[in-house]
Protein backbone atom coordinates (compact mmCIF):
# COMPACT_ATOMS: atom_id res chain seq x y z
CA UNK A 1 0.00 0.00 0.00
CA UNK A 2 2.75 2.29 0.91
CA UNK A 3 4.60 1.21 -2.17
CA UNK A 4 2.12 1.80 -4.35
CA UNK A 5 1.15 5.64 -2.91
CA UNK A 6 4.54 6.50 -3.47
CA UNK A 7 4.40 5.36 -7.02
CA UNK A 8 1.48 7.50 -7.05
CA UNK A 9 3.54 10.30 -5.51
CA UNK A 10 6.44 9.86 -8.43
CA UNK A 11 3.81 9.66 -11.29
CA UNK A 12 2.33 12.97 -10.13
CA UNK A 13 5.19 14.38 -9.42
CA UNK A 14 6.28 13.75 -12.80
CA UNK A 15 3.10 15.45 -14.40
CA UNK A 16 3.26 17.97 -12.74
CA UNK A 17 6.86 18.96 -14.00
CA UNK A 18 5.77 18.58 -17.25
CA UNK A 19 3.02 20.77 -16.83
CA UNK A 20 5.04 23.29 -14.89
CA UNK A 21 7.45 23.14 -18.17
CA UNK A 22 4.51 23.61 -20.14
CA UNK A 23 3.38 27.18 -17.96
CA UNK A 24 6.96 28.04 -18.22
CA UNK A 25 8.46 27.05 -21.62
CA UNK A 26 6.66 30.00 -23.47
CA UNK A 27 7.93 32.82 -21.08
CA UNK A 28 11.70 30.85 -21.97
CA UNK A 29 11.11 31.30 -25.08
CA UNK A 30 9.99 34.80 -25.32
CA UNK A 31 13.15 35.59 -23.48
CA UNK A 32 15.33 33.26 -25.58
CA UNK A 33 14.17 34.86 -28.63
CA UNK A 34 14.52 38.43 -27.62
CA UNK A 35 18.42 37.46 -27.54
CA UNK A 36 18.36 35.95 -30.75
CA UNK A 37 20.06 37.17 -33.99
CA UNK A 38 17.32 38.74 -36.12
CA UNK A 39 18.06 35.63 -38.73
CA UNK A 40 18.13 32.50 -35.56
CA UNK A 41 13.98 34.12 -35.41
CA UNK A 42 13.57 32.06 -38.67
CA UNK A 43 16.23 29.14 -38.76
CA UNK A 44 15.39 25.56 -39.90
CA UNK A 45 15.60 23.58 -37.19
CA UNK A 46 14.30 26.28 -34.56
CA UNK A 47 17.49 28.03 -32.91
CA UNK A 48 16.21 27.02 -29.54
CA UNK A 49 19.17 28.43 -27.51
CA UNK A 50 21.08 31.16 -29.83
CA UNK A 51 24.81 30.86 -28.75
CA UNK A 52 26.14 33.85 -28.67
CA UNK A 53 23.09 35.65 -26.78
CA UNK A 54 22.88 39.25 -28.16
CA UNK A 55 21.84 41.49 -25.28
CA UNK A 56 21.89 44.37 -28.07
CA UNK A 57 18.01 44.75 -28.49
CA UNK A 58 17.45 45.40 -24.56
CA UNK A 59 19.78 48.77 -24.93
CA UNK A 60 18.24 48.84 -28.51
CA UNK A 61 14.48 49.36 -27.21
CA UNK A 62 14.59 52.49 -25.10
CA UNK A 63 15.31 54.28 -28.21
CA UNK A 64 12.59 52.78 -30.34
CA UNK A 65 10.04 54.16 -29.05
CA UNK A 66 8.51 56.03 -25.60
CA UNK A 67 9.49 52.90 -23.69
CA UNK A 68 10.64 55.01 -20.29
CA UNK A 69 7.74 56.97 -20.46
CA UNK A 70 5.20 54.18 -20.81
CA UNK A 71 6.98 52.72 -17.39
CA UNK A 72 6.91 55.73 -16.08
CA UNK A 73 3.00 56.87 -16.78
CA UNK A 74 2.01 53.50 -15.22
CA UNK A 75 3.80 53.39 -12.23
CA UNK A 76 2.31 57.19 -11.84
CA UNK A 77 -1.38 55.65 -12.40
CA UNK A 78 -0.48 52.79 -10.30
CA UNK A 79 1.18 54.05 -7.44
CA UNK A 80 -1.35 57.61 -6.94
CA UNK A 81 -4.82 55.31 -7.61
CA UNK A 82 -3.02 52.49 -4.76
CA UNK A 83 -1.74 54.52 -2.55
CA UNK A 84 -5.04 56.87 -2.24
CA UNK A 85 -7.18 54.40 -3.21
CA UNK A 86 -5.81 51.94 -0.72
CA UNK A 87 -6.71 55.10 2.18
CA UNK A 88 -9.88 55.86 1.02
CA UNK A 89 -11.05 51.56 0.88
CA UNK A 90 -9.39 50.99 3.94
CA UNK A 91 -11.56 53.83 5.94
CA UNK A 92 -14.82 52.82 4.28
CA UNK A 93 -14.20 49.15 5.22
CA UNK A 94 -13.48 49.90 8.77
CA UNK A 95 -16.77 51.94 9.01
CA UNK A 96 -18.81 48.97 7.03
CA UNK A 97 -16.94 46.60 9.67
CA UNK A 98 -17.02 48.47 12.98
CA UNK A 99 -19.19 51.81 12.95
CA UNK A 100 -22.79 51.68 13.25
CA UNK A 101 -24.92 53.60 11.49
CA UNK A 102 -28.40 53.07 9.60
CA UNK A 103 -28.55 51.79 6.49
CA UNK A 104 -24.98 50.33 6.47
CA UNK A 105 -25.99 47.07 5.57
CA UNK A 106 -27.91 47.77 2.20
CA UNK A 107 -24.95 50.29 1.36
CA UNK A 108 -22.81 47.95 1.39
CA UNK A 109 -24.97 45.71 -0.56
CA UNK A 110 -25.48 47.92 -3.02
CA UNK A 111 -21.68 48.42 -3.66
CA UNK A 112 -20.87 44.81 -4.14
CA UNK A 113 -24.25 44.13 -6.77
CA UNK A 114 -22.31 47.24 -8.47
CA UNK A 115 -19.15 44.92 -9.40
CA UNK A 116 -21.93 42.96 -11.44
CA UNK A 117 -22.03 46.29 -13.98
CA UNK A 118 -19.23 45.63 -16.73
CA UNK A 119 -16.71 48.24 -17.47
CA UNK A 120 -17.61 48.01 -20.94
CA UNK A 121 -21.03 48.72 -19.85
CA UNK A 122 -19.91 52.14 -18.55
CA UNK A 123 -17.04 53.25 -20.70
CA UNK A 124 -18.82 55.10 -22.85
CA UNK A 125 -20.52 57.57 -21.08
CA UNK A 126 -17.42 57.53 -18.54
CA UNK A 127 -15.65 58.40 -22.44
CA UNK A 128 -17.97 61.76 -22.87
CA UNK A 129 -17.99 62.50 -19.03
CA UNK A 130 -13.83 63.07 -19.28
CA UNK A 131 -14.19 64.41 -22.62
CA UNK A 132 -15.97 66.96 -21.70
CA UNK A 133 -13.65 68.06 -18.52
CA UNK A 134 -10.80 67.76 -21.52
CA UNK A 135 -9.42 65.18 -19.91
CA UNK A 136 -8.66 62.76 -22.77
CA UNK A 137 -5.33 61.85 -23.63
CA UNK A 138 -4.54 62.36 -19.69
CA UNK A 139 -3.89 60.12 -17.26
CA UNK A 140 -6.35 61.66 -15.13
CA UNK A 141 -9.32 59.38 -16.63
CA UNK A 142 -7.04 56.47 -15.38
CA UNK A 143 -6.35 58.47 -11.80
CA UNK A 144 -9.42 59.89 -10.82
CA UNK A 145 -11.83 56.73 -10.78
CA UNK A 146 -9.62 54.62 -8.58
CA UNK A 147 -9.14 57.43 -5.89
CA UNK A 148 -12.58 56.55 -4.53
CA UNK A 149 -11.98 53.77 -3.66
CA UNK A 150 -11.94 49.91 -4.50
CA UNK A 151 -15.13 47.41 -4.20
CA UNK A 152 -13.11 44.36 -4.01
CA UNK A 153 -10.94 45.42 -1.20
CA UNK A 154 -13.34 47.03 0.94
CA UNK A 155 -15.11 43.98 0.73
CA UNK A 156 -11.84 41.72 1.43
CA UNK A 157 -10.48 44.32 3.89
CA UNK A 158 -14.50 44.26 5.75
CA UNK A 159 -13.54 40.30 6.02
CA UNK A 160 -10.52 40.40 7.42
CA UNK A 161 -11.69 43.13 10.22
CA UNK A 162 -14.59 40.71 11.35
CA UNK A 163 -11.29 39.10 13.18
CA UNK A 164 -10.71 42.52 14.86
CA UNK A 165 -12.66 42.25 18.62
CA UNK A 166 -15.07 44.56 18.87
CA UNK A 167 -14.46 44.97 22.65
CA UNK A 168 -11.40 46.87 21.47
CA UNK A 169 -12.46 49.64 19.23
CA UNK A 170 -15.12 50.10 22.49
CA UNK A 171 -11.95 50.38 25.12
CA UNK A 172 -10.39 53.15 22.72
CA UNK A 173 -13.98 54.86 21.63
CA UNK A 174 -14.50 54.82 25.87
CA UNK A 175 -11.08 56.31 26.72
CA UNK A 176 -11.93 59.11 24.27
CA UNK A 177 -9.97 58.26 21.05
CA UNK A 178 -11.47 59.89 17.85
CA UNK A 179 -11.82 57.66 14.77
CA UNK A 180 -9.65 58.91 12.74
CA UNK A 181 -7.50 57.96 15.85
CA UNK A 182 -8.99 54.28 16.38
CA UNK A 183 -8.44 54.13 12.56
CA UNK A 184 -4.75 54.92 12.48
CA UNK A 185 -3.20 53.67 15.83
CA UNK A 186 -5.34 50.24 16.45
CA UNK A 187 -7.22 49.24 13.10
CA UNK A 188 -4.74 50.10 9.99
CA UNK A 189 -1.65 48.39 12.24
CA UNK A 190 -4.36 45.49 12.63
CA UNK A 191 -5.00 44.77 8.95
CA UNK A 192 -1.62 45.71 7.32
CA UNK A 193 -0.74 42.66 6.06
CA UNK A 194 -4.39 42.01 4.29
CA UNK A 195 -3.65 45.67 3.00
CA UNK A 196 -0.43 45.17 1.81
CA UNK A 197 -1.29 41.85 -0.10
CA UNK A 198 -4.83 43.65 -1.86
CA UNK A 199 -2.43 46.81 -2.73
CA UNK A 200 0.08 44.74 -4.58
CA UNK A 201 -2.47 42.59 -6.13
CA UNK A 202 -4.23 46.21 -6.97
CA UNK A 203 -1.32 47.55 -8.40
CA UNK A 204 -0.26 44.39 -10.83
CA UNK A 205 -4.41 44.86 -11.63
CA UNK A 206 -3.93 49.03 -12.82
CA UNK A 207 -0.08 47.68 -14.10
CA UNK A 208 -1.46 45.27 -16.37
CA UNK A 209 -4.56 47.50 -18.04
CA UNK A 210 -5.22 47.73 -21.23
CA UNK A 211 -8.72 48.44 -21.93
CA UNK A 212 -9.52 51.90 -20.33
CA UNK A 213 -5.97 53.50 -21.77
CA UNK A 214 -6.36 52.16 -25.22
CA UNK A 215 -9.72 54.31 -25.40
CA UNK A 216 -7.71 57.56 -23.48
CA UNK A 217 -4.61 57.95 -24.48
CA UNK A 218 -3.82 58.56 -28.11
CA UNK A 219 -0.23 60.43 -27.87
CA UNK A 220 2.65 58.45 -27.78
CA UNK A 221 4.52 60.03 -25.55
CA UNK A 222 1.03 59.88 -22.81
CA UNK A 223 0.69 55.93 -23.64
CA UNK A 224 1.18 53.36 -20.43
CA UNK A 225 3.37 50.92 -21.04
CA UNK A 226 1.22 48.23 -22.13
CA UNK A 227 0.12 50.63 -25.00
CA UNK A 228 3.33 51.19 -26.08
CA UNK A 229 4.29 47.43 -26.22
CA UNK A 230 1.75 46.42 -27.98
CA UNK A 231 2.26 49.57 -30.71
CA UNK A 232 6.09 48.11 -30.89
CA UNK A 233 4.04 44.96 -31.57
CA UNK A 234 2.14 46.53 -34.33
CA UNK A 235 5.13 49.01 -35.53
CA UNK A 236 7.91 46.07 -35.73
CA UNK A 237 5.99 43.33 -36.96
CA UNK A 238 6.26 44.61 -40.29
CA UNK A 239 10.09 44.80 -40.55
CA UNK A 240 10.47 41.41 -38.55
CA UNK A 241 12.12 42.67 -35.65
CA UNK A 242 10.93 39.90 -33.51
CA UNK A 243 13.71 40.13 -31.05
CA UNK A 244 13.33 43.98 -30.04
CA UNK A 245 9.45 43.59 -29.93
CA UNK A 246 9.71 40.46 -27.24
CA UNK A 247 12.74 42.34 -25.41
CA UNK A 248 10.25 44.99 -25.12
CA UNK A 249 7.50 42.60 -23.52
CA UNK A 250 10.10 41.16 -21.21
CA UNK A 251 10.74 44.73 -20.01
CA UNK A 252 7.06 45.11 -19.31
CA UNK A 253 6.69 41.97 -17.78
CA UNK A 254 9.48 42.00 -15.60
CA UNK A 255 8.15 44.38 -12.79
CA UNK A 256 5.38 42.62 -11.84
CA UNK A 257 7.43 39.22 -12.27
CA UNK A 258 9.50 40.67 -9.53
CA UNK A 259 7.26 41.79 -7.39
CA UNK A 260 5.68 38.50 -7.71
CA UNK A 261 8.49 36.71 -7.03
CA UNK A 262 9.62 38.86 -4.35
CA UNK A 263 6.39 38.54 -2.11
CA UNK A 264 4.55 35.48 -3.68
CA UNK A 265 3.86 34.19 0.00
CA UNK A 266 1.45 36.92 0.70
CA UNK A 267 0.51 37.30 -2.94
CA UNK A 268 -0.84 33.67 -3.06
CA UNK A 269 -1.87 33.30 0.46
CA UNK A 270 -4.40 36.31 0.06
CA UNK A 271 -5.53 34.75 -3.17
CA UNK A 272 -6.09 31.56 -1.57
CA UNK A 273 -8.16 33.12 1.76
CA UNK A 274 -10.25 34.93 -1.51
CA UNK A 275 -11.22 31.51 -2.87
CA UNK A 276 -12.16 29.83 0.36
CA UNK A 277 -14.07 32.91 1.68
CA UNK A 278 -15.44 34.25 -1.46
CA UNK B 1 -29.03 58.95 27.45
CA UNK B 2 -28.69 62.63 26.34
CA UNK B 3 -25.08 61.76 25.66
CA UNK B 4 -25.67 58.44 24.40
CA UNK B 5 -27.47 59.76 21.71
CA UNK B 6 -24.57 62.16 20.85
CA UNK B 7 -22.54 59.37 20.78
CA UNK B 8 -24.16 57.31 18.16
CA UNK B 9 -24.98 60.65 16.18
CA UNK B 10 -21.02 61.28 15.99
CA UNK B 11 -20.12 57.61 15.17
CA UNK B 12 -22.79 57.66 12.38
CA UNK B 13 -21.39 61.00 11.28
CA UNK B 14 -17.81 58.87 11.23
CA UNK B 15 -19.43 55.79 9.52
CA UNK B 16 -21.18 57.96 6.56
CA UNK B 17 -17.91 59.84 6.31
CA UNK B 18 -15.73 57.62 5.75
CA UNK B 19 -17.81 55.30 3.12
CA UNK B 20 -18.50 58.79 1.72
CA UNK B 21 -15.76 57.97 -1.68
CA UNK B 22 -16.51 54.85 -2.57
CA UNK B 23 -20.41 55.79 -2.61
CA UNK B 24 -19.43 58.97 -4.43
CA UNK B 25 -16.99 56.42 -6.50
CA UNK B 26 -20.09 54.25 -7.11
CA UNK B 27 -22.45 57.03 -7.87
CA UNK B 28 -20.42 58.97 -10.25
CA UNK B 29 -18.38 56.44 -11.85
CA UNK B 30 -20.92 53.16 -11.95
CA UNK B 31 -24.41 53.87 -11.44
CA UNK B 32 -24.69 57.26 -13.16
CA UNK B 33 -23.07 56.16 -16.62
CA UNK B 34 -24.36 52.30 -16.36
CA UNK B 35 -27.99 54.53 -16.60
CA UNK B 36 -26.57 56.83 -19.27
CA UNK B 37 -25.95 53.89 -20.85
CA UNK B 38 -29.42 52.68 -21.10
CA UNK B 39 -30.64 56.15 -22.00
CA UNK B 40 -27.87 56.16 -25.13
CA UNK B 41 -29.20 52.74 -26.31
CA UNK B 42 -32.50 54.42 -26.51
CA UNK B 43 -30.86 57.31 -29.05
CA UNK B 44 -28.45 57.84 -32.49
CA UNK B 45 -25.81 59.11 -30.15
CA UNK B 46 -23.04 59.87 -32.21
CA UNK B 47 -20.91 61.44 -29.16
CA UNK B 48 -20.60 64.66 -30.76
CA UNK B 49 -23.90 66.11 -31.53
CA UNK B 50 -27.42 65.89 -30.13
CA UNK B 51 -28.79 62.44 -29.23
CA UNK B 52 -32.26 61.92 -30.91
CA UNK B 53 -34.60 59.25 -29.38
CA UNK B 54 -35.11 56.98 -31.92
CA UNK B 55 -37.14 54.24 -29.21
CA UNK B 56 -35.56 50.49 -30.05
CA UNK B 57 -34.07 51.11 -33.39
CA UNK B 58 -30.74 49.63 -31.79
CA UNK B 59 -31.86 46.87 -30.67
CA UNK B 60 -33.97 46.04 -33.84
CA UNK B 61 -30.58 46.79 -35.83
CA UNK B 62 -28.66 44.57 -33.24
CA UNK B 63 -30.57 41.45 -33.87
CA UNK B 64 -30.02 41.77 -37.66
CA UNK B 65 -26.73 42.45 -37.13
CA UNK B 66 -24.45 39.56 -38.58
CA UNK B 67 -21.22 40.80 -36.85
CA UNK B 68 -23.09 41.46 -33.42
CA UNK B 69 -23.67 37.49 -33.81
CA UNK B 70 -20.70 36.51 -35.09
CA UNK B 71 -19.03 38.50 -32.22
CA UNK B 72 -21.41 36.98 -29.82
CA UNK B 73 -20.70 33.48 -30.92
CA UNK B 74 -17.09 33.89 -30.75
CA UNK B 75 -17.53 35.11 -27.28
CA UNK B 76 -20.12 32.40 -26.09
CA UNK B 77 -17.00 29.90 -28.07
CA UNK B 78 -13.96 31.27 -26.10
CA UNK B 79 -16.16 30.02 -22.68
CA UNK B 80 -15.98 26.48 -23.11
CA UNK B 81 -12.43 26.95 -21.66
CA UNK B 82 -13.79 28.01 -18.40
CA UNK B 83 -15.05 24.16 -17.82
CA UNK B 84 -11.81 22.53 -19.44
CA UNK B 85 -9.60 25.26 -17.26
CA UNK B 86 -11.72 24.02 -14.31
CA UNK B 87 -11.25 20.32 -14.69
CA UNK B 88 -7.37 20.26 -15.10
CA UNK B 89 -7.02 22.95 -12.54
CA UNK B 90 -9.11 20.42 -9.85
CA UNK B 91 -6.54 17.82 -11.49
CA UNK B 92 -3.58 19.38 -10.46
CA UNK B 93 -4.98 21.18 -7.25
CA UNK B 94 -5.13 17.54 -6.37
CA UNK B 95 -1.63 16.33 -7.59
CA UNK B 96 -0.38 19.14 -5.64
CA UNK B 97 -2.45 18.23 -2.02
CA UNK B 98 -0.88 14.96 -1.38
CA UNK B 99 2.68 16.46 -0.18
CA UNK B 100 4.38 15.94 -3.54
CA UNK B 101 7.97 17.87 -2.89
CA UNK B 102 8.19 21.31 -4.35
CA UNK B 103 4.82 22.30 -3.78
CA UNK B 104 5.83 26.11 -2.94
CA UNK B 105 7.57 26.02 -5.97
CA UNK B 106 5.03 24.77 -8.39
CA UNK B 107 2.68 27.19 -7.38
CA UNK B 108 4.84 30.13 -8.24
CA UNK B 109 5.54 28.49 -11.60
CA UNK B 110 1.64 27.98 -12.40
CA UNK B 111 1.32 30.97 -11.40
CA UNK B 112 3.68 33.01 -12.95
CA UNK B 113 1.07 33.52 -16.17
CA UNK B 114 -1.58 34.71 -14.00
CA UNK B 115 0.43 37.87 -12.97
CA UNK B 116 2.11 38.62 -16.21
CA UNK B 117 0.94 41.35 -18.00
CA UNK B 118 -2.09 40.37 -20.55
CA UNK B 119 -0.42 42.65 -23.33
CA UNK B 120 3.39 40.77 -23.72
CA UNK B 121 1.68 37.80 -23.16
CA UNK B 122 -0.75 38.60 -25.47
CA UNK B 123 2.27 39.86 -27.80
CA UNK B 124 4.52 36.65 -27.23
CA UNK B 125 1.73 34.20 -28.02
CA UNK B 126 0.70 36.54 -31.34
CA UNK B 127 4.58 35.03 -32.39
CA UNK B 128 4.14 31.76 -31.04
CA UNK B 129 1.38 30.78 -33.11
CA UNK B 130 3.10 31.67 -36.07
CA UNK B 131 2.84 28.95 -38.55
CA UNK B 132 6.53 29.09 -39.89
CA UNK B 133 8.18 30.05 -36.51
CA UNK B 134 6.63 30.08 -33.99
CA UNK B 135 6.79 27.90 -30.80
CA UNK B 136 3.34 26.09 -30.99
CA UNK B 137 4.24 24.52 -34.79
CA UNK B 138 7.93 24.24 -33.85
CA UNK B 139 7.23 22.08 -31.06
CA UNK B 140 4.36 19.96 -32.89
CA UNK B 141 6.79 19.65 -35.52
CA UNK B 142 9.18 17.45 -32.97
CA UNK B 143 6.33 15.52 -32.49
CA UNK B 144 5.62 15.02 -36.26
CA UNK B 145 2.67 17.41 -36.94
CA UNK B 146 2.35 20.12 -39.23
CA UNK B 147 0.51 22.98 -37.43
CA UNK B 148 -1.70 25.03 -39.24
CA UNK B 149 -0.97 28.72 -39.16
CA UNK B 150 -3.71 29.53 -36.12
CA UNK B 151 -4.33 32.93 -36.03
CA UNK B 152 -4.82 33.00 -39.74
CA UNK B 153 -7.06 30.12 -40.04
CA UNK B 154 -11.05 30.75 -39.05
CA UNK B 155 -11.16 27.49 -37.82
CA UNK B 156 -8.48 27.81 -35.33
CA UNK B 157 -8.35 31.26 -33.93
CA UNK B 158 -10.98 31.00 -31.45
CA UNK B 159 -9.39 27.28 -29.97
CA UNK B 160 -5.86 29.35 -30.66
CA UNK B 161 -6.86 31.93 -28.24
CA UNK B 162 -9.05 30.57 -25.95
CA UNK B 163 -5.81 27.78 -25.29
CA UNK B 164 -3.73 30.53 -24.22
CA UNK B 165 -6.63 31.99 -21.51
CA UNK B 166 -6.30 28.80 -20.11
CA UNK B 167 -2.93 28.90 -19.71
CA UNK B 168 -2.80 32.18 -18.61
CA UNK B 169 -5.92 31.46 -15.87
CA UNK B 170 -4.56 28.10 -14.76
CA UNK B 171 -3.51 28.77 -11.82
CA UNK B 172 -5.40 31.00 -10.45
CA UNK B 173 -7.91 28.38 -10.49
CA UNK B 174 -5.44 25.38 -9.19
CA UNK B 175 -4.32 27.80 -6.26
CA UNK B 176 -8.34 28.26 -5.37
CA UNK B 177 -8.96 24.89 -5.53
CA UNK B 178 -5.53 23.84 -3.66
CA UNK B 179 -6.44 26.17 -0.58
CA UNK B 180 -10.49 24.61 -0.75
CA UNK B 181 -8.70 20.98 -0.91
CA UNK B 182 -6.76 21.74 2.26
CA UNK B 183 -9.67 22.68 4.17
CA UNK B 184 -11.41 19.56 3.93
CA UNK B 185 -11.06 17.80 7.07
CA UNK B 186 -8.54 14.15 6.76
CA UNK B 187 -11.09 12.35 8.42
CA UNK B 188 -13.30 12.50 6.14
CA UNK B 189 -11.60 10.62 3.78
CA UNK B 190 -9.88 8.34 6.48
CA UNK B 191 -13.70 7.86 7.44
CA UNK B 192 -14.66 7.09 3.34
CA UNK B 193 -11.74 4.64 2.97
CA UNK B 194 -12.82 2.41 6.27
CA UNK B 195 -15.97 2.19 4.10
CA UNK B 196 -14.46 0.51 1.49
CA UNK B 197 -14.64 3.56 -0.96
CA UNK B 198 -12.66 3.80 -3.61
CA UNK B 199 -11.02 6.78 -5.24
CA UNK B 200 -13.35 7.67 -7.78
CA UNK B 201 -15.90 7.73 -5.15
CA UNK B 202 -14.27 9.91 -2.57
CA UNK B 203 -13.62 12.48 -5.65
CA UNK B 204 -17.50 12.41 -6.48
CA UNK B 205 -18.65 12.29 -2.96
CA UNK B 206 -16.58 14.28 -0.77
CA UNK B 207 -13.84 16.00 -2.69
CA UNK B 208 -16.15 17.16 -5.52
CA UNK B 209 -19.07 18.70 -2.37
CA UNK B 210 -16.52 20.30 -0.26
CA UNK B 211 -15.05 22.19 -3.31
CA UNK B 212 -17.92 23.26 -4.85
CA UNK B 213 -17.97 26.97 -3.49
CA UNK B 214 -14.53 27.53 -5.33
CA UNK B 215 -16.03 25.69 -8.39
CA UNK B 216 -19.02 28.06 -8.13
CA UNK B 217 -17.34 31.74 -8.03
CA UNK B 218 -14.77 30.23 -10.95
CA UNK B 219 -17.74 30.02 -13.05
CA UNK B 220 -19.63 32.89 -12.06
CA UNK B 221 -16.37 35.05 -12.52
CA UNK B 222 -14.89 33.39 -15.59
CA UNK B 223 -18.41 33.71 -16.98
CA UNK B 224 -18.28 37.77 -15.87
CA UNK B 225 -14.86 37.74 -17.17
CA UNK B 226 -15.00 35.90 -20.33
CA UNK B 227 -18.02 38.45 -21.71
CA UNK B 228 -15.32 41.15 -21.79
CA UNK B 229 -12.65 39.35 -23.68
CA UNK B 230 -10.93 42.84 -25.63
CA UNK B 231 -6.89 42.62 -24.91
CA UNK B 232 -6.18 39.20 -26.63
CA UNK B 233 -8.31 39.62 -29.46
CA UNK B 234 -6.84 43.52 -30.29
CA UNK B 235 -3.37 42.45 -30.26
CA UNK B 236 -3.07 39.11 -31.77
CA UNK B 237 -6.31 39.78 -34.17
CA UNK B 238 -6.51 43.78 -34.51
CA UNK B 239 -8.92 43.83 -37.49
CA UNK B 240 -11.06 40.73 -35.40
CA UNK B 241 -9.45 38.32 -37.34
CA UNK B 242 -10.05 36.16 -40.68
CA UNK B 243 -13.88 36.54 -41.35
CA UNK B 244 -14.12 38.58 -38.19
CA UNK B 245 -13.54 34.85 -36.66
CA UNK B 246 -11.85 36.19 -32.95
CA UNK B 247 -14.07 39.21 -33.03
CA UNK B 248 -15.46 39.40 -29.16
CA UNK B 249 -18.60 41.55 -28.30
CA UNK B 250 -16.40 43.89 -26.36
CA UNK B 251 -13.75 44.27 -29.53
CA UNK B 252 -17.35 44.87 -31.46
CA UNK B 253 -18.45 47.67 -28.79
CA UNK B 254 -14.69 49.48 -28.88
CA UNK B 255 -14.89 49.57 -32.94
CA UNK B 256 -18.20 50.92 -33.17
CA UNK B 257 -17.98 53.19 -30.26
CA UNK B 258 -14.64 54.75 -30.77
CA UNK B 259 -14.15 53.53 -34.50
CA UNK B 260 -17.22 54.53 -35.89
CA UNK B 261 -18.55 56.96 -32.82
CA UNK B 262 -21.87 55.51 -33.16
CA UNK B 263 -22.05 55.42 -29.35
CA UNK B 264 -25.95 54.80 -29.43
CA UNK B 265 -25.89 51.63 -31.43
CA UNK B 266 -22.51 50.52 -28.97
CA UNK B 267 -24.67 51.28 -25.98
CA UNK B 268 -27.10 49.31 -26.96
CA UNK B 269 -24.64 46.41 -27.07
CA UNK B 270 -23.19 47.02 -23.49
CA UNK B 271 -27.08 46.96 -22.59
CA UNK B 272 -27.00 43.63 -24.03
CA UNK B 273 -24.21 42.62 -22.62
CA UNK B 274 -24.87 43.64 -19.04
CA UNK B 275 -27.92 41.92 -18.83
CA UNK B 276 -26.71 38.80 -20.78
CA UNK B 277 -24.01 38.86 -17.53
CA UNK B 278 -27.00 39.87 -15.30
CA UNK B 279 -28.90 36.59 -16.07
CA UNK B 280 -26.22 34.56 -16.12
CA UNK B 281 -25.49 35.64 -12.65
CA UNK B 282 -29.01 35.27 -11.18
CA UNK B 283 -29.07 31.73 -13.21
CA UNK B 284 -25.61 30.69 -11.54
CA UNK B 285 -26.80 31.59 -7.97
CA UNK B 286 -30.53 29.82 -8.28
CA UNK B 287 -28.65 26.18 -10.00
CA UNK B 288 -26.68 26.99 -6.21
CA UNK B 289 -28.96 27.97 -3.52
CA UNK B 290 -27.27 25.86 -1.25
CA UNK B 291 -23.99 28.18 -1.50
CA UNK B 292 -22.41 30.26 0.88
CA UNK B 293 -21.04 32.59 -1.37
CA UNK B 294 -22.43 35.36 0.71
CA UNK B 295 -20.78 36.64 3.47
Amino acid sequence: MALQRKWASAIIFVILLFGGLFMIAPLLWMFTTSVKDRMDVFALPPVWIPNPMHFGKYAEIWDKGPLLSGIKNSFIVAMTVTLVGTFTSSMAAFAFSKLRFPGKNKIFLLLIASLMIPYPSVMIPQFILFSQAGWVDTLLPLIVPGLFGNIVMIFFLRQYLASVPNALIEAAKIDGSSYAGIYSRIVFPLIRPAIAAQLILWFMAIWNDYLAPIIYLNSPEKQTLQLVIANYNATYAIQTDYPLIMAASVVALLPMLIVFLVFQKQIIESVAISGVKG
Amino acid sequence: MKTNSRLYRKEAYYGYLFILPPVLGFLIFALFPALYSVYGSFTDWDGLGQMNFIGLDNFKDIFQDELFYKAMYNTLFMMIGIPIGLALALLLALGLNRRIPGTTAFRVIYYIPVISSLAAISIMWNLAYNGDFGLVNQFLDLLGIKGPNWLADKHTVKPAIMLMMIWKGLGYTMLLYLAALQSVPKDYYEAAELDGANAFHRLRHITWPMVKPVTFFVVVTGIIGGSQVFTEVNIMTSTGGPEYGSATVVFYVWQKAFGNLQMGYASAMTVILGLFIFIVTLVQFRLDKSSDIHE
